[in-house]
């Protein structure tokens, strides 16, 4: 504890901060907690599936096969997120994957749209959609669980109507590749997909780099830094879970086109969540919206923003669905909403708002994924499959009140 | 008015020699021969922290028993421990009730006994009616039925009791905050209480509700009822208390008895208590003014012309009417008045109309007419409102200081609508230092923060912002004396700056002791303004209870 007051001092001075390397350490953890508790737990589902299936979970077609069963969820999970981080639910999603698949149907089936445009109408009625349940929540001040549930109910009514009740198949070619497809093989033969080796190496270099540039800010900055041997043991982590997952994409088809997709999403919205302001100033009105507002953060227009994100990833989500399905069907999307709340909490949300990430929106929706795949592949009923799986997202919401609770005292 | 400044600086609390040895001996043994409460040697340790070591409290029968401290001295620990929040096992030490150990698992095991504790924020349901919040949890029932006819009876009594005139059924919501406290105390009395503990009961009530209350304590003594008052406000405690407990760092530093009969004069001064508090004189409790020499020293920064603004819901109700006031750069001017005289709807609504229905007026900063429609164009318009209350309007609690800190001029911090992280650190490190916040790192949950480094990290965020204007609203309420002190020199710091401080206050001393003009308000109205040379409390006071309607401005 301090015992000196002396008062302020006329021109602030910069002062060095002298960290002790454990409580740094701590620290970070500690906020951290219940992310890193995430990925331990993520890494202890794939260990006990993996010895339960007899290597088969991690074999690279099944690891390929992960990526793509749960795009749609992941892109809906990161959205969801955002949403729950601002202090809000959306309910509309499942129905809007399934209106904005049936639309994207009819444009490229019934009138053979080229598959672009098609696409990017689609995703442009996703953000009207956004922006019509964002008008009602931030300018007309309905409640967001009211709002999306009524969304919940028209889209789906709507894609009832345009589909007429039937499914429709196909999608052509290109369209089915955005989440069937790999990113096409070059160069001489190898045991390898060159290009994913390639792309593997690029990542590689590029988030050492950033290791490496952001603690060489710190340390200009003279901000806390951890020691020198942690921080090698980091990048050494972050080199070796990459290499492994490049070599196993590489032994199969290569990087699934979703997974590109994925990563963008997750680099982008990370990025702009973390360092943008409009990003910050969700996080502000989430934990505590008046104080925010009396900061100067436009409420209304970043709510409405947010639902407008909401609408172009449920839009994304809705065309890689129809995409993997080949087909778009009236019962698209069934309970996604609910996958999407669930990786979101799992993944660090909390029910007020103000407080995750969306690479624990990511973390969560894996732990889910991997442990649909993996009870899948040996054998565990559908039935059995929810029960735990709500006992998954009720322990991990549980730990974390207890951890919290106790951190209270 | 103000004395020198002590060498510059206040010393550091925990002056060596400033102990007057570790808990001076228990109040004499009163009329009542055995106390009613005796704890002894109560330590109790959080992990990495000693909150409590060795504590002694002494309550005698029928006594008022203030429990004096600096925020963070260990007082809520202590009436946790002996409410059986903190359970028995989790603290040494032992506490006696009427010279019989007791051993509290819980709250309710200490209210078998007669000991309640009515905590700062009131705990009562706001839909549901008087009666049916002063025995919530303790229903009046006959035959596993909820009997209606005796639950109304009863509280009608305990309404009586209390001297609050309101119908049972009466939903809380309706009443104010000084109602409900005499509900909760009611809700007390419904409980057959001996001992009552009441954590600074008037921080948000007014003068006249204060002093009812405080009368009703000193009326349940008269019955027999012992109450341990928690209180910053120190003239409350000279005014009621019989004996004063002083606790500092977690320890007892000394109990004084304040008067010999429940009727007779303080026999001890307002200053004594804050030496014992913070360990060392505080015969100047604020800091020397500095005077502004820059080129636009006394010109105009602020000026608001024929402000008018309705209650948002009722909106045939004027709550703030046809105020004009200026502050000149380097100026600090206070604005008194009572509670509901409009002083923070003023504010607010001037203040990218935060508040109410803008109905007419005009805001100049430097001279130019300035739009401050909504809360980011009086942003750059240059003005600043430091609100009132720090938890619902000022902070997001559960984010870090550095985050809070930067929260109102990201734009500044960013480029291209990025933040620059690393400068926002060490912006907020800068703020740490100069602002004294103590706080472990700048990434520490500000929920997790003391009251007074609550409020600095609220005032940082403004200052960044770079504001020439800044409204400070009960800049120092609910914080202790010595973070109040360094709150004030950096108020004047910010005037010998050349910024205009609007300062609102309840607290008349703060006001006369910190600023160069005062306004008063009274119902939505101006009703004088006093040069610092003039103005007294009594001045202050009798202008504040002025009849708006008959405004002199």
């Amino acid at each position: 504890m301090s015992t000196t007051t002396t008062p302020p001092s006329d021109p602030p001075v910069p002062q060095a901060v002298i960290p002790s390397t454990g409580t740094a350490l701590l620290h970070s953890l500690r906020t951290n907690m219940r992310q890193y508790g995430m990925l331990v737990a993520l890494a202890f589902i794939v260990v006990l599936f993996e010895i339960w299936t007899d290597g088969t979970l991690l074999l690279p077609n099944n690891v390929s096969n992960l990526v793509q069963q749960n795009s749609y969820i992941l892109i809906l999970a990161m959205g969801m997120m955002i949403v729950i981080i601002a202090g809000h639910i959306d309910l509309s999603v499942g129905s809007l994957v399934a209106f904005v698949g049936s639309v994207a149907g009819v444009l490229m089936i019934k009138n053979d749209m080229p598959w672009v445009p098609a696409l990017l109408l689609s995703l442009l009625i996703g953000a009207v959609a956004g922006a019509w349940q964002g008008f009602f929540i931030a300018y007309v001040g309905i409640p967001s669980f009211i709002v999306t549930l009524a969304g919940m109910l028209l889209f789906r009514g709507l894609t009832q109507i345009i589909l007429e009740g039937q499914s429709i198949a196909p999608f052509p070619g290109g369209f089915q590749d955005i989440a069937q497809g790999f990113i096409p093989e070059m160069g001489p033969y190898t045991q390898y997909h060159n290009p994913t080796l390639v792309i593997g190496l690029v990542v590689v270099v590029w988030l050492l780099v950033q290791q490496w540039r952001d603690r060489r800010r710190q340390l200009r900055y003279e901000l806390e830094v951890v020691p020198v041997g942690l921080w090698a043991l980091k990048c050494g982590a972050i080199t070796a879970a990459v290499v492994a997952f490049t070599l196993t994409l590489a032994s199969f088809h290569g990087v699934p086109v979703v997974l590109l997709i994925m990563c963008a999403l997750l680099i982008g919205l990370g990025y702009v969540m973390r360092n943008a302001v409009v990003g910050r100033h969700v996080y502000a009105l989430g934990g505590n919206k008046a104080a925010a507002m009396l900061s100067g953060v436009k409420d209304k227009r970043v709510t409405f923003l947010v639902f407008v994100t909401m609408g172009v990833l449920a839009a994304l989500a809705g065309c890689v669905y129809a995409a993997r399905l080949n087909a778009a069907t009236p019962n698209a999307g069934l309970n996604f909403e609910l996958e999407a709340i669930a990786a979101a909490f799992i993944g660090g949300a909390s029910m007020s708002g103000g407080v995750g990430s969306v690479l624990g929106a990511v973390i969560g929706g894996l732990v889910l994924g991997v442990l649909n795949n993996g009870m899948s592949l040996v054998g565990v009923g559908t039935d059995y499959q929810q029960v735990i799986k709500g006992l998954v997202l009720l322990t991990a919401v549980g730990f974390d009140v207890w951890n919290k609770r106790r951190a209270g005292r | 008015m103000t004395g020198p400044r002590a060498g510059g600086a206040p010393e550091p609390h925990d002056g060596p020699g400033a102990h007057d040895g570790p808990g001076a001996d228990g109040a004499p043994a009163g009329a009542g021969g055995r106390p009613l409460l005796e704890m002894r040697g109560i330590t109790k340790t959080f992990p990495g922290v000693k909150a409590l070591s060795d504590v002694r409290l002494t309550v005698r029968r029928g006594e008022i028993h203030a429990v004096c401290g600096e925020n963070g001295a260990g007082k809520s620990t202590l009436m946790k421990v002996l409410s059986g929040v903190h359970p028995h096992g989790s603290y040494e030490g032992e506490i006696l009730f009427d010279g019989e150990p007791v051993a509290f698992r819980d709250i309710r095991a200490s209210e078998q006994r007669g000991i309640v504790i009515i905590h700062q924020e009131l705990a009562l349901v706001p839909y549901l009616s008087i009666a049916e919040n002063i025995f919530l949890g303790n229903e009046q029932t006959r035959r596993g039925v909820i009997d209606w006819n005796g639950t109304q009876r009863s509280a009608a009594r305990l309404l009586a009791r209390v001297g609050l005139r309101e119908k049972p059924a009466t939903p809380v919501a309706d009443l104010g905050v000084g109602k409900q406290q005499l509900v909760e105390i009611a809700k007390a009395l419904s409980k057959e209480v001996r001992l009552l503990i009441l954590d600074e009961p008037t921080a948000a009530l007014n003068d006249e509700d204060s002093r009812a209350l405080l009368g009703l304590i000193g009326e349940l003594r008269e019955t027999g009822i012992a109450c341990i008052l928690i209180s910053h406000k120190l003239n409350e405690v000279r005014r009621i208390a019989d004996t004063v407990t002083i606790l500092r760092d977690g320890r007892t530093i000394e109990t004084l008895p304040v008067r010999t009969a429940p009727d007779a004069e303080p026999e001890v001064s307002e200053d004594r208590i804050i030496r014992g508090m913070v360990g060392r004189d505080l015969d100047h409790r604020f800091p020397d003014r500095t005077a502004y020499e820059g080129e636009d020293a006394g010109t105009v920064a602020l000026r608001v012309t024929g402000w008018t603004v309705r209650h948002p819901v009722d909106h045939q109700r004027t709550v703030v009417d046809d105020v004009s006031l200026t502050v000149r750069r380097g100026e600090i001017v206070g604005v008194a008045g009572l509670m509901g005289a409009g002083r923070t709807e003023l504010a607010m609504s001037v203040f990218g109309r935060s508040y109410g229905q803008y109905v007419a007026g005009a805001v100049e900063v430097d001279g130019r007419p300035a739009d401050t429609r909504t809360v980011p164009a009086a942003v750059a318009a240059g003005i600043a409102y430091v609100t009132e209350d720090r938890k619902r309007y000022g902070l997001n609690l559960i984010d870090t200081v550095h985050r809070n800190v930067s929260l109102a001029s990201l734009p500044h911090l960013a480029r291209h609508g990025i933040v620059d992280e690393h400068e926002e650190r060490r912006v907020a490190e800068r703020y740490r230092s100069s602002m004294n916040i103590k706080t472990p790192t700048v990434f520490e949950e500000v929920g997790r923060l003391s009251g007074g480094n609550q409020q600095k990290v609220v005032l940082s965020k403004w200052i960044h912002a770079g504001p020439e204007v800044l409204i400070l609203d009960e800049p120092t309420r609910g914080i202790d004396v010595g973070a109040k002190y360094e709150i004030y020199t950096v108020v004047d710091r910010l005037a010998a700056q050349g910024k205009a401080v609007l300062f609102i206050s309840s607290e008349l001393p703060e006001l006369l002791g910190m600023c160069d003009r005062i306004y008063t308000m009274a119902a939505g109205r101006l009703t004088g303004e006093v040069s610092r040379a003039e103005a007294t409390q009594e001045v202050l006071m009798r202008q504040m209870t002025m009849d708006g309607s008959r405004g002199s401005s």
